[in-house]
């Protein structure tokens, strides 16, 4: 399981940020840059449509699905690259 | 009575002109917009031109968030939007959120953004399609994409008649004013340059074949081989005269002052089009007599059975010769639901100016008894003008406009 396939399976915290930005845009009064690890993602601008298609994004790039309260579960970047890594995590073992 | 229903703010995003000072600039002297299509490669289509909006960077208008959602039909609509408020001398969040809406129409929606999406269905599966599909290639949406962004809680419309429907959403804004709202949106627009949106206008016919910009789109013309499209549309500020007077509203541009509609028989019933009761009602509606009626911006098919349908029903009602004639939109090509609110900003300039703006590059047929106000512009007052637009489908409809005392 070594080799540049597996490398690609983590989900960091900048994959979040170009996905954010690709799919949905960046609202001018936030800074993806800034400290916004633990900020909600409602604070951050991002509407329920504007994570819908964040998952989608994320679930083509990492051949994943997630699950449908991933979003509703995990309300902040920090916990869902933890969670979405937890799922990368448990497809490699698989 | 009614109070009157004032037009206080306008603005326009056109082929000739992104702004009103620079489509007025191009319009009143009828400089040519329409050149070969460079949105998609239309190469292998029978026709290659088309009045396109160039240099328009919706990132330089627009936040962040809106431009991944929208399609390009709905960035022209908000930024036509975001410059009629200004120009009104209004911001939104002046007025109660619940006392102002839109009303827009729209031909086709989010064509180009639709086409991406449907590509990527076809070509990649089900999971590349946006979400923002979902409602971005809908012909609602820049009704719904305004009322978002300017907080307009008020009644909301959309109207679908191809080009009658932009002046039926100025009608409709006006009735929403009567029942009460304080300010309304209103307008039109269509952007369908894109191999889906010329799918559909090969399919409905009348799309010219001429290789020549100049000579493409010639309503009245004795060479009339059909139609350009073009893309854009414009946005009026409607308010109550009340309440417009009470926030000091200035300048205001005229008055909204009469509206007729009319639906055609049906074809081969060999009854007369409708076009002429249209201009019927809406002068009847205005309290206007057809001598009151400084100039009429035509509907300018550029197919001669629709040519002479208009110009028999213009002289039916004004007599031969009886008023100057204009088709401004000879410069931009047929923008669908937003080329009559584009003559309605063409019609309060023309008023504020002195000044008829030219269907450029026709020269009238002698089949035609109407006073075309072909190439030049020509100096005159301007005070009462009627704006005509038909739609594909057998629709007429028919706008008065006033100016202040």
């Amino acid at each position: 399981m070594k080799g540049p396939h597996v490398s690609k399976q983590e989900f960091t915290f900048d994959d979040l940020k170009r996905i954010l930005l690709e799919g949905a845009g960046a609202d001018e009064e936030v800074d993806l840059d800034g400290d916004i690890l633990d900020t909600d993602f409602e604070s951050l601008g991002y509407e329920s449509l504007a994570l819908l298609e964040t998952g989608s994004r994320i679930e083509r790039e990492f051949d994943i699905t997630l699950d449908d309260d991933i979003f509703a579960d995990h309300t902040t970047p920090r916990s869902l690259v933890e969670a979405i890594n937890a799922s990368l995590k448990v497809t490699v073992d698989a | 009575m009614s109070a009157r229903t004032l037009v206080t703010g306008i603005g326009v995003a056109a082929p000739s002109g992104l702004g009103v000072e620079d489509f007025w600039a191009a319009t009143r002297i009828g400089k040519n917009a329409i050149g070969p299509v460079t949105r998609f490669d239309a190469s292998s289509y029978p026709s290659r031109l088309a009045g396109e909006i160039h240099g328009f960077e919706p990132a330089e208008h627009l936040p962040g968030r809106l431009v991944p959602q929208t399609d390009r039909v709905t960035q022209l609509a908000l930024v036509a939007t975001d410059c009629a408020f200004e120009d009104a001398g209004l911001d939104p969040g002046d007025l109660h959120p619940c006392d102002m809406g839109v009303v827009t129409a729209a031909g086709s929606g989010g064509s180009e953004f639709g086409e991406n999406e449907l590509r990527k269905l076809w070509s990649q599966g089900p999971k590349h399609v946006s979400a923002y599909q979902s409602f971005a290639w809908f012909y609602a949406v820049n009704t719904g994409q305004i009322a978002v962004r300017n907080d307009l809680r008020g009644p909301t419309g959309v109207l679908v008649g191809d080009q009658a429907g932009g002046l039926d959403a100025l009608a409709q804004a006006r009735r929403r004013l009567r029942k009460g709202s304080r300010l309304i949106a209103a307008g039109g627009f269509d952007a369908s340059i894109c191999s889906l949106g010329w799918a559909a206008h090969l399919a409905a016919g009348d799309l010219s074949v001429s290789e020549v910009p100049e000579r493409a789109y010639l309503p009245f013309d004795a060479a009339a081989s059909g139609y350009v499209p073009g893309e854009g549309g414009a946005l009026i500020i409607l308010e109550d005269e009340e309440g417009a007077v009470a926030r000091g509203a200035r300048d205001a541009y005229a008055e909204f002052a009469g509206y007729g509609a009319t639906l055609d028989p049906r074809p081969g019933s060999g009854r007369e089009p409708g076009l002429r009761r249209a201009v019927l009602a809406a002068l009847a509606d205005a309290g206007c007599h057809p001598a009151e009626v400084d100039v009429v911006f035509a509907d300018g098919a550029g197919v001669p059975r629709l040519d002479r349908e208009e110009a028999e029903a213009i002289t039916a009602v004004f007599g031969p010769l009886g008023v100057p004639v204009t088709a401004p939109k000879t410069t931009t090509g047929r923008i669908g639901a937003g080329g009559a609110p584009v003559d309605v900003v063409s019609a309060v300039l023309s008023m504020r100016e002195g000044l008829i703006p030219p269907t450029t590059n026709v020269e009238l047929s002698p089949a035609y008894d109407i006073d075309l106000v072909a190439v030049r512009p020509r100096t005159a007052s301007v005070r009462t003008a009627l704006v005509l637009a038909r739609g594909r489908g057998g629709f007429n409809s028919a706008v008065v406009l006033r100016a202040l005392d």
